[in-house]
């Protein structure tokens, strides 16, 4: 690695390399705000749900049942099965914050989303693969960059789309930039058989268990892909 | 009451499925295979993501040229490859998409 970078240097990278995802997350987020008041969620509380769960998708799945009176344990598991794929984040993260204090890991785990677990991980493989608590570094504030930043538009856009309402049309298909971040971090990381192997494979799996319910085919794509990676790793 | 019970249950097992392999890691013994199967999570999920995005926008499988998600998403990720960019990875995606829905429509 080229010289260590600062810790603001760290922070401020996150916080840049967070922004693109940020144009997609704001609609996202009014959106939430919106549905989860017509599900009947006083302001206060639609708003602190943001600020306690802290995951859009349990979120939206949360409001709507909710809304339709199912009973609390309900709700209960099925946002926990909805957030199990976070289990994989932290996994793929443990390796790169195994040197941290325990404070900086309860941190950086509430801030485990989907978008800042992109760019952090990506982070972390393109600098420097190996982790040694001899000679640390800052790359956890970059961790820190990107997390603060979504949760801090996460929380202000929910805010905004309770108090004001949805304001930005559908028809700018800003959700697609999501998309395309997640293309930008992934294709530049598919440097091998193996990685382009797991990459094709959880892409299918995905396309073919679309239909199963509370985001059970992305976990079983996942697992699929890192089998299928691991397998052709095992053969070259 | 029932709502904040739940709510608050709900962010409390959110944090422990984050934090579990995070607090573990180190503490247990992880198996060589599980080490070797962690560098393929960010290729398998993150193209579990954006696999359905761009093939299923309308939650049906569209592999025809009117699908301008997959048109453009292949476009950008064509510019991800060569230039390793992600803001012009953005921008010629979201070009494109807007430029064929123009087109298409």
């Amino acid at each position: 690695m080229t010289g260590m970078r600062s810790r603001r240097e760290e922070f401020l990278s996150g916080i840049k390399a967070e922004l693109p995802i940020l144009i997609g997350g704001f609609p996202f987020g009014m959106i939430y705000g919106v549905l989860a008041l017509g599900a009947g969620l006083p302001p206060g509380a639609a708003l602190s749900m943001s600020f306690i769960i802290f995951a859009g998708s349990a979120q939206f799945i949360s409001t709507q049942l909710f809304a339709a009176a199912a009973p609390g344990p309900v709700i209960f598991v099925t946002a926990v099965v909805v957030n199990l794929r976070h289990a994989l984040y932290s996994a793929s993260m443990a390796p790169y914050l195994q040197c941290l204090r325990p404070g900086w890991k309860w941190l950086l785990a509430y801030l485990l989303t989907d978008e800042a677990y992109a760019v952090a991980i990506i982070h972390y493989q393109r600098t420097q693969e190996t982790i040694d608590c001899e000679a640390p570094d800052y790359r956890h504030w970059f961790t820190l960059g990107a997390g603060l930043a979504l949760w801090a538009t996460w929380l202000i856009s929910t805010a905004v789309g309770i108090f004001l309402g949805a304001q930005v049309p559908a028809s700018w298909s800003l959700d697609f930039t999501l998309a395309l971040t997640f293309i930008a971090l992934v294709i530049p990381a598919l440097s091998d058989r193996p990685n382009w192997a797991a990459a094709l494979s959880a892409g299918a799996v995905a396309v073919a268990s679309y239909t199963l319910p509370l985001k059970l085919g992305l976990i079983l794509a996942s697992l699929v892909g890192i089998g299928v990676g691991l397998w052709v790793d095992s053969r070259t | 009451m029932n709502l904040w019970l739940t709510m608050i249950a709900i962010g409390m097992a959110t944090f422990a499925i984050r934090f579990s392999f995070i607090f573990l890691f180190g503490k247990i013994e992880i198996p060589d295979t599980v080490r070797r199967a962690l560098r393929f999570v960010p290729p398998a999920v993150l193209t579990a993501i954006i696999a359905p995005e761009l093939l299923m926008p309308g939650e049906a499988f569209d592999l025809s040229l009117g699908n301008e998600r997959l048109i453009a998403g292949l476009l950008a990720a064509l510019v991800a490859w060569k230039t390793k960019n992600i803001i012009l990875t953005i921008l010629v995606g979201m070009l494109a998409l807007y430029l064929l829905q123009a087109l298409w429509r």
